[in-house]
């Protein structure tokens, strides 16, 4: 086993609590679909205000965790979450935790675009309206143009803000989702492979758009691309099997990695 | 005898089979491997050119002699039937065959007894001339197939090349039968609208055909043009169709949302069979059920409150209908609801929308274009739905929106006008087919409509 | 853990999503959320309330109609009374109102003996003819045969028709008088206060009558009944009335007797039966001479206008011969249509027509295949009217797009590889599809033509168009007899003002709900049984 020993897991931390605040934090989480484990006790925490990348191979697990952070897992009814995952401190799957309101401060961004096949302004004001995050129509329009303006998308959909979201290119889209995301004033924006259907520019655009939003907000993402995670995170998670298999910042990451499947990995021997 | 014609062409067909069969066989000695067909392939060839192209003779001699045999009466009979119009021409022959062949005659009469003779001599030609012609067939093709039939011949092209043939022809019954019903809707309606304008039918206020002709013995001219007002059917039709819809749009909509994306797995296993028994429940039913236990039920409650509820009120109806029409507005709504795709729903759902919300304000905007076809397809069944109407809703044809009188809608009429025990050829009875072609063309309109919706929402996703 | 509180950041900077304002906001949306799903859930509720409502009623309406009362009268089928020459000549009917007036010698006048004849049905001489022919050595001597009641009768007895009240002792009550009309006498009182709460009519000098708009209180006494028609108070205490003798008394009541008051609380005006023959038919049951027997007639006659005598036989026939005719032609038309678009056509302009021809026909409403059936199939070709093989005819026309549809799919479902492995060994197309794809796709196949025969079984407004409402009492023998089916029987007694027939249209409607539930439950099992999943 290369699991980390508990003591490990408390040093590391105690290294981690030294460089930012943990805005979220996962202790022995498991994940059962039915009778097929999917996770097994993952350990990891999210920095605030970092960038934070899950990477290892197909089915290991690391969209799965994702989804565990804003308890997106409820919607599958054969879906059991174990452990503990805490965002400042509180237990999201308290009972008296409100999953509404979770995902309120966990935002979330989907690997196929999917914007609601409204308006481009609705899109996004749909996050504030069900919230009432505004109180009338100026200030709605001001979260509209601020959301779009962060999601680097302003300038080529304020001329169009009325027409349906379904109709930009796939890049645009993506930034039109990430977009609705930031309308809710989230604190964490969880993404998973969010350029995984999108063109090379279009990825270079999205990947600059999350290296800006680092200063607002703790983003967490999963990514295929070991190139991708290397260019926008600050701290990298492997996860192999079901297994979190190493953590740590990215940079020693890809070029010191402890363990070596980790290594394996990133070299590109398997994936 | 014509039976006994096709029992011997069967015969026929199962003995060429084995003939066939035996002789393929014979033909290579035994040795079926050099046979280029199967044995049973040959069978099979020689049963269908021995007993099909009789069989189909008679088919066709079945179908087309009624007409010849007409017409030549007509044409001896032509001095006595000069005064004729259509409907007593027709009256006439009914009358003469029902002599002839046995059956209910209405008024017989001396004339009618000749015509009768003519057609039972013609009828014993025709059978005749049948007979021989499917017996020649027979043997023409028995001797045809039997001496082709060799080792090298390809029975299986043929064979197979009838079977699909075969095929091709059953799948054409669909047009056929579409031809059949614009046909004989248009035909009869065509003969209707040359006695009463077309526009007095679409746009007149009266209807009230019973009172048609001034006497048994009316003429056709007497035919008063200004009772035949399909206004107050079709207003009565709109106003049960909407109680229904007011009934099973919402609730088949809000079932089908619960079923979809709330009920447990076990509320589902009971509420779908639920709603698949309320579909399967002949409509017959539902009348009964309305005309007994409902419509009784709004009268007393109507009279408790002091309102005056006719005991055939359009409520009762409309609601039953309604009922009925739950579980089909509710099984196409899942299948649209169903077919919003789950990324919306998780995007909904990651931006912290409650299911209500993402149900609300994404699924059921995203779903529209299919929710408004299953509601017009509904609304396309409750316009032709006929027996629920026709045992709980009036007959008198009221030009109100009252759901608390009585209304008839297009089927009641369709249905009065045709049951009991009246000559086909009166304009009361075309009557009835000029409401078919209205209630034809309405609900086709609406289903091509619906279609459509629905496609161009399907390409959305695909 | 010992450093949570190292975790414990910020929220929200200003608390966006945490603080009491999106607290209440929280609330207000959850309570939206719970009306939302209360909705839904009142309505799928709602559709089973619906059907529980349909069902009961119709169960609860049925059940009396699976039962029969029958009364046993003893009959003389003498040689004077039946020639044993020639019975079939004999006056059957008569012979059993003979055998009903033995049982009441005391019944005179024309009227009150037509009322007691009435009690039968008007069938029982066929049922005694049926009964002697199957046993011809009952001639001769006195039999006891059971016949069945009349539809009116029958009801009473069943509860239906009036509502009795309690039965209860009077003592000392006198009975003064001859003829039909007496005077009685109540030793308290106590019975005008029950003729008061029996909506008695208050007469003059505080007299109470009752009439045909009040309960009927029918007093039994010294083996007779009177009806109470009179009552008033005595001064002296007690009660003075008078009474109309409905059943002779065996001997006069001078000096007071003990009485047993029986109460029907349905006003006779409000009811179809009357309290004589009420009184008649109660002592029939007292002797013991009434029988409720399990109703065969109902399942094995055909149809009747007396409510006693209907029986469904000859529309299950009727219904059996159309499916019949039905599943032959649409079965076997509706899978070749199929395999055709399936398996064969290419796309092109005629299957798309096609195509389009068979999900319109299935939306077009049944009336129209009626008249198509009536314009082509009666006026045109000149077939039977009423006769099953129309029926049959236009039943296959409307059930073909719901077969088409059905079979295309368990064909679409056979996995390609199965015709290449096929095609691959050299079969030719129409053996691939006929050895190989056609019997996998089979069980679909047969599940969809349930389906459709189920839908088909349950039509009634096509039929209507083509005259299988007519009034047929004769079994269907064949293809071309005039016959009727199940749901035009249900609609056509639906309409029949007898109240009898009420219990006998929603009997029928449970056997026809009986026979669908079978079909669907064969298909089911057809499709548990031989699901595939490739």
């Amino acid at each position: 086993m290369n699991m980390l020993t508990e003591a490990g897991v408390e040093q590391q931390i105690a290294d981690q609590a030294d460089i930012a605040a943990i805005k979220m934090r996962g202790k022995g989480v498991t994940v059962h679909y039915g009778d097929k484990q999917a996770l097994f006790g993952v350990d990891l925490d999210v920095p605030e205000k970092q960038v934070t990348a899950l990477i290892g191979p197909s089915g290991c697990g690391k969209s799965t965790f994702l989804r565990c952070l804003n308890r997106m897992n409820d919607t599958i009814a054969i879906c059991r979450v174990g452990g503990d995952i805490t965002l400042d401190g509180e237990d999201i799957y308290d009972p008296r935790i409100d999953v509404v309101e979770l995902r309120a401060r966990v935002g979330m961004v989907f690997q196929k675009p999917n914007p609601f096949p409204k308006s481009i302004y609705e899109n996004v004001a749909y996050g504030p309206r069900i919230h009432g995050l505004t109180r009338n129509k100026a200030e709605l329009d001001q979260v509209v143009e601020s959301s779009l303006r962060k999601a680097a998308l302003w300038d080529e959909v304020k001329d169009r803000l009325q027409e349906p979201g379904t109709g930009l290119s796939g890049g645009q889209q993506q930034r039109l989702c990430i977009a609705r995301a930031i309308a809710v004033s989230p604190e964490v924006i969880l993404m998973d492979e969010p350029c995984s259907a999108l063109d090379p520019i279009a990825t270079a655009k999205v990947e600059e758009l999350i290296d800006e939003l680092r200063q607002n907000y703790t983003i967490v993402i999963v990514t295929h691309s070991m190139q991708q995670a290397a260019r926008v995170s600050q701290r990298t998670a492997m996860f192999h099997l079901g297994y979190l298999v190493e953590e740590g910042a990215t940079d020693k990451m890809f070029t010191n990695p402890d363990d070596k499947r980790t290594q394996d990995y990133i070299t590109g021997r398997f994936g | 005898m014509v039976n006994y014609l096709v029992l011997l062409m069967v015969a026929l067909a199962v003995a060429a089979y084995f003939v066939g069969r035996s002789r393929a066989v014979a033909s290579v000695g035994g040795e079926v491997s050099r046979l280029h067909s199967l044995p049973g392939q040959h069978g099979l060839f020689l049963a269908m050119i021995a007993a099909g192209p009789a069989l189909l003779a008679v088919l066709i001699w079945r179908i087309a002699t009624p007409g010849i045999e007409d017409s030549i009466v007509q044409a001896r009979f032509a001095a006595e039937l000069a005064e004729f119009g259509v409907p007593q021409l027709q009256a006439f022959l009914r009358d003469a065959r029902a002599i002839a062949f046995g059956g209910i005659v209405s008024f017989p009469d001396e004339t009618k007894e000749a015509a009768a003779v003519v057609f039972r001599s013609l009828h014993q030609t025709s059978i005749g001339l049948i007979t021989a012609l499917a017996l020649i067939l027979a043997a023409g093709g028995s001797l045809f197939g039997y001496s082709r039939i060799a080792p090298a011949y390809r029975a299986r092209h043929v064979v197979e090349r009838v079977v699909k043939w075969f095929l091709i022809l059953c799948s054409m019954i669909a047009i056929l039968t579409t031809i059949g019903i614009v046909l004989s809707l248009i035909f009869e309606s065509i003969l209707f609208f040359s006695e009463i304008p077309i526009f007095n039918f679409l746009f007149g206020l009266h209807w009230s055909p019973q009172s048609a002709f001034t006497g048994a013995g009316g003429e056709v001219g007497d035919v008063n043009t200004e009772i035949f007002g399909a206004v107050p059917l079709l207003a009565g039709t709109l106003l049960i169709t909407f109680i229904a819809m007011l009934i099973a749009a919402p609730v088949g909509l809000m079932a089908a949302i619960y079923l979809s994306d709330y009920a447990t797995q076990r509320v589902r296993a009971v509420a779908k069979p639920v709603l698949e028994i309320l579909a399967g429940i002949p409509t017959v039913v539902y009348g009964f059920f309305a005309a007994l236990t409902v419509a009784p039920f709004f009268r007393g409650v109507g009279e408790s409150i002091g309102l005056d509820v006719a005991s055939e009120s359009a409520l009762a109806a409309g609601v039953v209908m309604g009922i009925m029409i739950i579980p089909f507005v509710s099984s196409l709504s899942d299948d649209v609801i169903n077919a919003v795709p789950q990324s919306l729903r998780d995007g909904s759902a990651g931006l912290g929308a409650t299911r209500s919300e993402t149900i609300r304000r994404v699924v059921l905007p995203a779903a529209l274009p299919g929710i408004v076809s299953a509601l017009l397809l509904a609304v396309s069944r409750a316009v032709g739905e006929t027996m629920i109407v026709v045992m709980a809703a009036g007959l008198a044809a009221n030009l109100t929106f009252n759901p608390l009188e009585a209304v008839t809608t297009v089927t009641v009429q369709i249905v009065t006008l045709l049951v009991g025990d009246q000559e086909f050829d009166s304009a009361k009875t075309r009557a009835a087919f000029a409401l078919g072609l209205l209630l034809f063309v309405i609900t086709l309109a609406l289903n091509v409509i619906a279609l459509r919706v629905v496609q161009k929402y399907r390409e959305q996703y695909d | 853990m010992t450093d949570t509180t190292l975790s414990t950041g910020p929220a929200s900077p200003d608390g966006l999503h945490t603080g009491d304002a999106a607290k209440m906001r929280l609330r207000a949306r959850y309570a939206a959320e719970a009306r939302f799903k209360w909705l839904g859930a009142g309505a799928v509720a709602l559709a089973g309330f619906f059907l529980l409502l349909l069902l009961s009623t119709i169960v609860t309406k049925a059940l009396p109609a699976f039962q029969q009362h029958y009364v046993m009268l003893e009959v003389d089928l003498s040689a004077d009374k039946i020639d044993p020459a020639d019975p079939r000549a004999a006056n059957f009917l008569g012979l059993v109102h003979d055998g009903l007036g033995n049982e009441f010698p005391q019944v005179s006048g024309r009227q009150e003996r037509r009322l007691l004849r009435g009690l039968v049905s008007t069938g029982a001489g066929v049922v005694l003819r049926e009964e002697i022919e199957a046993d011809p050595a009952m001639l001769g001597g006195t039999h006891r045969i059971a016949v069945p009641l009349d539809d009116f009768a029958d009801l009473y007895l069943k509860g239906l028709l009036a509502k009795s009240g309690p039965s209860q002792r009077i003592a000392d009550v006198r009975v003064s008088g001859a003829g039909d009309e007496v005077a009685l006498g109540f030793a308290d009182d106590a019975i005008m206060a029950m003729a008061r709460g029996a909506g008695a009519v208050e007469g003059e000098g505080g007299g109470l009558r009752l009439t045909s708009g009040s309960q009927s209180f029918l007093l039994r006494i010294a083996g007779g009944t009177v009806k109470i028609t009179e009552l008033s108070s005595r001064e002296a205490g007690g009660a003075v009335g008078k009474g109309t003798v409905l059943e002779l008394l065996e001997r006069s009541v001078e000096t007071p007797a003990d009485a047993t008051l029986r109460t029907i609380e349905t006003a006779e005006a409000d009811r179809k039966i009357t309290d004589r023959e009420i009184v008649w038919l109660d002592r029939l049951a007292g002797a013991g001479k009434i029988e409720n027997r399990w109703n065969t007639l109902f399942f094995f006659t055909g149809a009747s206008r007396e409510p006693e005598l209907a029986g469904i036989w000859g529309a299950v026939v009727g219904s059996a011969l159309t499916m019949v005719v039905t599943l032959a032609l649409s079965f076997p038309i509706g899978v070749a249509a199929a395999i055709y678009l399936e398996e064969f056509a290419t796309r092109n302009r005629l299957t798309n027509l096609i195509e389009v021809n068979i999900n319109n026909l299935a939306a077009v409403p049944s009336i129209v295949f009626g008249l198509l059936g009536l314009a082509v199939f009666l006026n045109w070709f000149s077939l039977p009217r009423s006769a099953p093989l129309v029926g049959g005819m236009v039943l296959a026309l409307m059930t073909l797009p719901t077969i088409i549809i059905a079979a295309r799919a368990a064909l679409r479902a056979v996995p390609p590889s199965i015709r290449e492995a096929a095609l691959g060994i050299g079969a030719s197309k129409v053996q691939t599809v006929f050895h190989h794809v056609l019997p996998l796709a089979m069980p679909g196949i047969m599940t969809g033509t349930i389906i459709g025969m189920a839908q088909a079984l349950g039509e009634t407004a096509p039929l209507l168009m083509i005259g299988m409402v007519a009034f047929i009492v004769d079994i269907p023998g064949g293809f071309t007899d005039a016959a009727t089916v199940l749901p035009v029987q249900i609609f056509m007694w639906a309409d029949f003002p007898e109240p009898a027939f009420q219990q006998k249209t929603s009997a029928a409607i449970l056997i026809l709900l009986g026979f669908l539930v079978i079909m669907n439950a064969i298909a089911v099992v057809l499709r548990k049984r031989f699901e595939r999943r490739w």
